[in-house]
């Protein structure tokens, strides 16, 4: 069989990272486009419900089980992905572009000698052949590539691809115990940071600006977003002041992200930023400048005060949520 | 020791993006073009190892006429010598990778920096690829460093955190920001860098494995609503999100 498709599903703690689900069912899709079938690796210790991602496409997991494979090792992961995809004669890995499929995807690409279409967003086929295409310069641009070598590594968007509704059926799971893995390179420690949410992970965003003129109004961010089960994020303008950490820069120099809403306050939309931004599905925007750059791209603005809309739009909610 | 720092020379993040007459680059007209900014937290973390650890620093471009800024740029922060890969043809990450892997065996550089993504075609691949070809170890998106002797303790960032990689030398660190503060060029430093002979190489041919067909412009988001322009507008919007995005 040609085309033999296989998805790297990625445990964080033992559970499957919801990205790897929407892998999976994307490289569903593939396979039938390109008459093939999806097979699935996972690397770690005890991880949960590796069978159902058979709901979702594929017909059997490979689990590589050691207990210092729990945490990521750049070194061990890359070695056994590289061995089990060459040693099964695969031809398409599909991995998640996380912080994680980031560090591994093109190390793999070098070792399989594969072509790497890095952060795709869509797919076409045109006679047998894959167009990926992906954001460049922050997503004020989109390429569509081919990959011309026969062995291809493509890496996914999390939170574009749906990852659809699964099937009852479970995938044939075989576990592989790893002797020895090679730990040049070993993640020893993890350290949480205080937000709940990450804004490249959250399906909701509420970001402040310059407009909320100083680092304790934050609060007014935060308020919502918990509200929401929202992440927090920040402009640049603010991230470079010092009033927020670098981990919540939505933007060109920050994060990309693509949430199902975004809630932007007292940001003005400089092209950096409506780059990081601007492919969320709705868009809101509190800015007291009618003119303001990101009233452009909003879906819903309020030409106003932020201090008085953000107090009565959580009034509002907190309302909607008493009636519940 | 001896440090390697890669750089690239990309178009201004204000920069306004206008497909070129190709349909597959962008139109250069009236694009300024600066050193990739998280290029200038690897050069500033090799700058800082080389004053506590002693021993020489390299920039190495692939890229034409036009890159030799970015390294004069570099130069001026106080890197000790450059190297200018010649080529102006579209070359994909693992082409760009091979040819900085074979630059940085000649030069015997057991630490490379990268920065953590060019801000371009922001792949974030060409640092774990010449590490992957080289042999070497790599962290990415790094933002705390330590080594002592042969050991690297590195903080990268995740979602939602940090992880703590320990591995060793020779290897390549991508710098994320927050990693250092970038000096900037001192007058003495810009007059020195003026004079630094930059040394230019051909890099090797080779095939690519990835083929750009096209390049467009993402899809228009129709312009929106202004609910209102007070507190009044809440409600509304509140209703909008609710039944008409079924977002909330």
């Amino acid at each position: 069989m040609a085309n033999k498709i296989l998805v790297f599903i990625e445990q964080r703690n033992g559970q499957i990272k919801r990205s790897s689900f929407e892998a999976v069912h994307l490289a569903a899709q593939m396979a039938s486009k390109l008459s093939t079938g999806v097979e699935a690796i996972a690397i770690g210790n005890e991880i949960q419900n590796l069978e159902k991602t058979g709901g979702y496409g594929a017909v059997k997991v490979t689990h590589y089980k050691n207990q210092q494979l729990e945490n990521y090792s750049a070194s061990a992961y890359k070695d056994i992905l590289a061995k089990h995809f060459i040693d099964n004669n695969f031809d398409i890995l599909i991995i998640s572009n996380t912080s994680l499929g980031k560090d591994l995807a093109p190390r793999i690409a070098v070792k399989i000698d594969a072509g790497i279409a890095m952060d795709c967003t869509s797919f076409s086929y045109e006679n047998g052949n894959i167009i990926a295409t992906r954001p460049v310069y922050a997503g004020k641009a989109l390429i569509d590539v081919k990959i011309t070598s026969n062995k291809k590594v493509f890496s996914l968007r999390p939170n574009v691809f749906a990852a659809g509704t699964p099937t009852d059926l479970q995938s044939e799971i075989e576990v592989k115990n790893v002797e020895n893995p090679n730990l040049a390179e070993k993640v020893v420690d993890i350290k949480k940071s205080d937000s709940r949410l990450d804004v490249a992970e959250a399906d909701i965003i509420v970001s402040g600006g310059r407009g909320l003129k100083g680092p304790e109004n934050f609060k007014l961010v935060e308020e919502l977003a918990s509200l929401l089960g929202a992440a927090t994020g920040a402009s640049r303008a603010v991230v470079d002041a010092g009033w927020r950490p670098h981990s919540e820069q939505v933007g060109q120099t920050g994060k990309t992200v693509s949430p199902s809403l975004y809630i932007a306050l007292g940001i003005s939309g400089a092209i950096q930023h409506l780059a990081g931004m601007r492919s969320s599905k709705y868009i809101v925007a509190v800015n007291k400048d009618k003119d303001a750059p990101i009233f452009q791209i909003a879906d819903y603005g309020i030409v106003g005060d932020v201090f008085e809309i953000v107090p009565a739009l959580i009034n509002e909610l907190k309302k909607i949520k008493g009636q519940k | 020791m001896k440090i390697a720092v890669c750089v690239s020379h990309v178009p201004d993040t204000a920069a306004k993006i206008v497909i070129g007459a190709d349909g597959k680059s962008i139109d250069p007209t009236g694009v300024q073009y600066i050193i990739n900014p998280y290029d200038e937290f690897a050069i500033e973390e090799a700058l800082k190892l080389k004053e506590k650890l002693g021993g020489e620093t390299v920039v190495i471009t692939l890229g034409g006429e036009s890159s030799k800024e970015t390294i004069r740029k570099s130069l001026a922060m106080g890197i000790d010598n450059a190297v200018l890969l010649k080529d102006d043809n579209f070359r994909d990450s693992f082409l760009v990778a091979a040819a900085l892997a074979s630059e940085i065996k000649n030069q015997n550089a057991e630490l490379v920096f990268f920065g953590k993504q060019s801000v371009d075609y922001d792949n974030s691949i060409v640092g774990q690829m010449t590490a992957e070809i080289l042999g070497y170890n790599c962290v990415t998106v790094v933002v705390n460093l330590k080594i002592e002797g042969n050991k690297i303790l590195a903080e990268r960032e995740i979602e939602g955190g940090k992880e703590v990689v320990e591995t060793s030398l020779p290897a390549v660190i991508t710098a994320q920001k927050g990693l250092n503060e970038p000096r900037y060029a001192s007058l003495k430093g810009i007059m020195t860098a003026k004079k630094k002979v930059i040394e230019e190489k051909k890099p090797a041919a080779g095939s690519n494995k990835l083929e750009i067909l096209a390049m467009k412009k993402p899809p228009a988001k129709q312009p929106g609503k202004i609910i209102g322009t007070d507190a009044g507008a809440v409600p509304e919007l509140v209703k909008l999100l609710k039944e008409e995005a079924k977002v909330i």
